[in-house]
């Protein structure tokens, strides 16, 4: 007789529940170690539910599915030197900001689930961080398999995991997950799973990779989306633990509200790159910054903030002060780079004049008042054979690790300055946010390794800025880096393109 | 009420699983942008198997909607009949 | 708490203090309304650099780019000291007027209101 066919609930409550065992011999609290420091308080792991109830047959059946329509295009993309086909060769460096700065945090992402589901006492939760680990290790693999075929064609993208451990801006992403892989495994769980996961890796994955496609370039667009599809199912998973933990003790929702608050500011500066990336890198937009902000952050997490109300949970800290700062950010994180165009991987470069038309449309209330006339007085420099580089090496906040470029939302010409003191130590915050996150564990951020003071300690060789970039961070000085014009980038493209 | 939302990638598939949407929600907000397709409701939204097997003219498990899922937002719920996002309030 | 950890009575490493800057300490030093800087800038000195040194040789190798700068009149600038209202003594060494390791400096120049009066 034929076996009964299972559904998808009951084939998940086998995977679940029934492969699970007690622990007769041996101590609960010794097999995991981690559970109950962080304050979090579990009474019933079997509580746990998975949405989209995925058992690991039907998992590598679609993942292998998603691959193999990958690597088809990655073929076709490269067969057909897909790479000329980009709007612009300014494009291809918001490839090397996303390979030498997200890819790494795959890979981070793949170590930061595998040993959290470790950690954890439910086997429901522990089977959802092992599918997750395995699709961020896909993540890292399918993005360095697209991007290495810009590596045969353009500069900057050769040492990106050397790099990401050492260059200044890259400190930001990976201190940002090392901060999360160092807390506790609930802490990164909502760190990375709810607020970035489900609050914020939409303005990165969609907007953005939609406009890699409206940019001609279907390798990016493509690994993107297929990431993102599984992303769909990180979400799900993000908002189940939030509502998980917030359902399990009543006296886990301070807890929970503090890392939304901390994980939340700690992602939108992490973002801020992306913002850059949207308005300044794409050639062909597709949507302004602000306005991903609004549909994808203040429209999807309004909702989601409403929905977690009847648990007692509030919109994260500071949320308002980012309705101000997407009318700023952008244009400050650029205005960075152009700075240091001397020592980023990637080139820099002023906009055109369409683009700063666009800028101003899309910012009434903003560009022309305070960031059409940064770009006018670079101009103006450069016109005289004098490209404006900042010979001085920026103050970095001592949490985001973000040179110190953002501005008091209601007096935009005024550096935001914050400070502490402790143990007799002085501090620096670029905002109230960063501030507060450093003053609630101040023994965890007196350890941060701000690329600035590490250069005059004589920790990444020297003596001179070009000696660290060679020889520290492994950067072509005068192929990677500096303006786009007059780059190898630029005259290789030109070459192909018969421009003279 | 708040909307709830899921993205497609703009393929052949999705044509007919957006057919579906709309026969199902008739409500929806359709957006085509780049290379995607955003879908959105009040509320709710449900993808039925039924109504897309009908449109695709061939057998499809609901599960085979992660092959072109972008993104989605509201709370989840799947079964072998159907995917529903939904806001509670 | 001053960390949450699972070690007890944990203390993180201080990565910055003093002694790990092979005699110097770091100031920081900002022109308020000059955007045209992206941030404040990071100098390593000696303790005891004198203060004219301070703004005639590291401050003027950064600030000097920008168009106003040969028009500060010194005798109008005003100065703060991590926040607080400062007068510098110009032959004076750093170390003896308050700046410490980590001080941020900001100078304030308000009849120069920066590249096409937009705080640039």
């Amino acid at each position: 007789m034929a076996a009964k066919k299972l559904n998808i609930k009951d084939k998940y409550r086998l995977l679940t529940r029934d492969l699970d065992w007690e622990f007769s011999y041996q101590d609960r609290k010794e097999a995991f170690p981690y559970e109950e420091f962080e304050g979090i308080k579990i009474t019933d792991w079997s509580k746990w539910e998975d949405p989209f109830r995925l058992t690991m047959d039907a998992y590598w059946k679609y993942q292998a599915e998603k691959e193999k329509k990958l690597y088809a295009i990655f073929d076709a993309f490269a067969q057909n030197n897909g790479h000329l086909n980009i709007s612009d060769p300014r494009y291809a460096n918001a490839l090397k900001i996303f390979l030498t700065g997200v890819s790494p945090l795959e890979y981070q992402a793949f170590q930061g689930f595998a040993h959290t589901g470790r950690q954890f006492g439910g086997v429901g939760a522990r089977i959802a961080c092992q599918m997750q680990s395995i699709d961020e290790l896909r993540h890292v693999q399918t993005q360095i398999h697209a991007m290495s075929h810009y590596n045969k064609f353009f500069d900057g993208f050769q040492d990106w995991s050397h790099m990401h451990d050492r260059v200044w801006y890259l400190s930001v992403p990976k201190s940002f997950f090392d901060d999360a892989r160092s807390a506790g495994p609930f802490e990164y769980l909502v760190a990375i799973s709810f607020s970035f996961e489900y609050v914020l890796t939409n303005l990165l994955f969609v907007p953005f990779m939609s406009g890699a496609a409206y940019n001609g370039d279907m390798a990016t667009v493509t690994f993107g989306f297929s990431a993102q599809s599984d992303e769909a199912r990180h979400m799900t998973l993000g908002l189940e633990v939030i509502k998980f933990l917030l359902e399990q003790h009543e006296d886990n929702v301070p807890i929970v509200q503090k890392w939304i608050d901390k994980w939340f500011w700690r992602g939108t500066r992490l973002l801020s790159i992306v913002a850059m990336m949207m308005d300044y890198m794409l050639p062909n937009k597709v949507m302004s910054w602000k306005e991903a902000w609004e549909v994808y952050f203040e429209e999807a997490g309004g909702s989601l903030f409403k929905d977690l109300a009847r648990y007692g949970i509030r919109m994260p800290k500071y949320a308002e002060t980012t309705e101000k700062e997407k009318e700023h950010v952008s244009h400050q994180a650029w205005w960075i780079f152009y700075n240091y165009g001397q020592a980023a991987g990637f080139h820099t470069w002023i906009p055109t004049d369409k683009e700063l038309d666009w800028l101003s449309e899309k910012y009434p209330e903003t560009f022309d008042k305070y960031y059409r006339p940064r770009w006018e007085l670079a101009r103006q420099m450069e016109a005289e054979g004098k490209r404006f580089y900042n010979p001085g090496l920026p103050q970095l906040c001592n949490c985001c690790q973000i040179p110190m470029g953002f501005t008091e939302m209601d007096d935009p010409t005024q550096i935001a300055y914050r400070q502490t003191v402790y143990n007799g130590e002085r501090y620096h915050f670029c905002s109230d946010g960063c501030h507060d996150i450093f003053v609630d564990e101040p023994e965890k951020y007196v350890q941060s390794w701000l690329p600035v003071h590490q250069i005059f300690q004589g920790n990444c060789g020297g003596p001179g800025v070009e000696d660290v970039l060679r020889d520290y961070y492994r950067m072509n000085v005068g192929a990677d880096n500096l303006d786009i014009k007059g780059s190898p980038d630029e005259q290789r493209w030109n070459a192909w393109k018969g421009v003279a | 009420m708040s909307k709830v939302y899921l993205a497609l990638q703009d393929n052949d598939l999705s044509r007919y699983i957006v057919e579906a949407i709309e026969e199902d929600n008739p409500s929806v907000t359709v957006n085509y942008q780049p290379a995607m397709i955003r879908i959105e409701n009040e509320g709710r939204l449900v993808v039925r198997r039924e109504t897309v097997e009908e449109k695709l003219g061939r057998d499809w498990d609901v599960q085979e909607l992660h092959l072109n899922l972008i993104t989605l937002g509201g709370n989840v719920d799947e079964d072998d009949d159907e995917l529903s996002l939904s806001w509670n309030r | 708490m001053p960390i949450q950890a699972i070690t007890p009575d944990y203390h993180g490493e201080v990565r910055d203090r003093l002694e790990n800057f092979h005699g110097n300490q770091l100031v920081y030093v900002g022109w308020d309304r000059h955007l045209l800087f992206c941030s404040a800038v990071a100098f390593p000195l000696a303790p005891d650099t004198r203060f004219a040194q301070l703004r005639d040789e590291a401050m003027a190798g950064v600030f000097g780019l920008h168009p106003e700068w040969a028009q500060v009149d010194w005798g109008r600038v005003s100065w703060l000291l991590d926040g607080e209202p400062f007068e510098p003594m110009l032959d004076r060494p750093l170390n003896e007027q308050g700046i410490g390791h980590k001080s941020l400096l900001r100078m304030q120049t308000p009849d120069l209101k920066g590249f096409q009066s937009a705080g640039v």
